[in-house]
């Protein structure tokens, strides 16, 4: 993306909730992270885009990993049906949380994968004011895009991907699985998953 | 490897301050002792990354994670502080090795097994996990099936 230098969008708003949730502010409930299968695929809430007859594989993945820029550039040649799902480790990369969470914002103005791609393009700029002018870019609703990322309602659907991936045992980005007949997710290496859709 | 349903034995450790951690800062609490190889090694990173990442779920299980390998604590410190995460650090430095010994955990290579031990908070041994070779990082999910498997 290019740096047009101008300024932000939208201005800091110091009274607005922080991007990446209060760790201390733990659900009542505390979530199930036992071993589980990583769920099925189900579009209704997943994000999913290919040709419906390609293969479908699932990734877990987060916008400031490296290789899983690196495997979305080789993924573009490939017949794939994708499913992203967010796996933001922050210790790692400090900026995934917030990016995770601007893919989320997007979504709900139906252009989830416009802003992931964008954001894969040029994972060195994942600052707030380069998310907004994604967002502008992509002719967003700049201020309800700002509102909607610092939500709670995003924080606990990019949690909920995270739990998922936890569950079915993923430890690094990217993870991939591929849906078997019936819909069961199984797990498949980058090799195999580049041969799938060769 | 230390089995289950057994306390564990006398060690010290030394937490980055240099103060001893023994066996008695374990009680009346729950703790993963999270035995790694090298502070800075690749894998290590990612997994006290990711364990980081649901020290809080941990935590509202009542269960807290302590890192321990045979680096020293200057070592441990900048290992910690590099990859930003807050897990407490614990040295097996001098006499090299020795809790490691004790829990049955010591590699040949010089550095700590990968492997996992949870502590009830009388000591006892509730659960413990080793790789099959210290390249293997054990998922997250794994200590929270101990912890739902635990005896009420």
């Amino acid at each position: 993306m290019a740096d047009s230098g101008s300024a932000p969008a939208v201005p800091p708003d110091p009274g607005s909730a922080p991007a990446v949730p209060d760790p201390g502010s733990a659900p009542a409930v505390p979530p199930d992270l036992r071993s589980a299968p990583a769920p099925r695929v189900d579009p209704a809430v997943d994000h999913v885009r290919g040709p419906a007859a390609a293969p479908l594989v699932v990734l877990y993945a987060d916008f400031e990993c490296p290789h899983c820029a690196a495997l979305h550039a080789r993924l573009h040649a490939l017949a794939l049906r994708i499913c992203f799902r967010h796996f933001p480790v922050r210790a790692s990369h400090p900026r995934a949380w917030p990016a995770a969470q601007a893919a989320e914002a997007a979504a709900l103005q139906g252009r989830f994968w416009e802003m992931h791609d964008a954001l894969f393009a040029d994972p060195a700029r994942l600052e707030d004011p380069h998310l907004w002018e994604r967002a502008r870019a992509l002719g967003l609703d700049v201020e309800r895009f700002d509102a909607d990322r610092r939500s709670d309602a995003v924080v606990a659907r990019v949690r909920t991907d995270f739990h998922g991936g936890v569950r079915a045992g993923v430890v690094t980005t990217p993870t991939a699985f591929r849906a078997a007949s019936g819909g069961a997710l199984e797990p498949i290496d980058r090799e195999g998953l580049l041969a799938l859709g060769a | 490897m230390i089995q289950t349903g057994t306390e564990v034995p006398d060690f010290t450790l030394r937490r980055e301050d240099g103060s001893a951690f023994t066996p008695a800062d374990l009680e009346g609490r729950r703790t993963v002792l999270v035995f790694y190889p090298y502070a800075f090694s690749p894998v290590c990173t990612d997994q006290l990354q990711l364990y980081e990442e649901v020290r809080e779920e941990l935590a509202a299980q009542g269960a807290t994670l302590v890192a321990v390998s045979c680096d020293a604590t200057y070592s441990q410190a900048a290992f910690r502080r590099s990859l930003g995460v807050s897990i407490e650090q614990l040295s097996d430095f001098e006499p090299k090795g020795a809790t490691c010994r004790a829990f049955g955990v010591y590699h040949d290579a010089g550095m700590p097994e990968r492997a996992l031990v949870l502590v009830g908070p009388d000591r006892v041994v509730e659960w413990s996990w080793i790789g099959e070779h210290p390249g293997v990082l054990p998922g997250a999910n794994l200590i929270f099936d101990a912890l739902a498997a635990r005896p009420a």
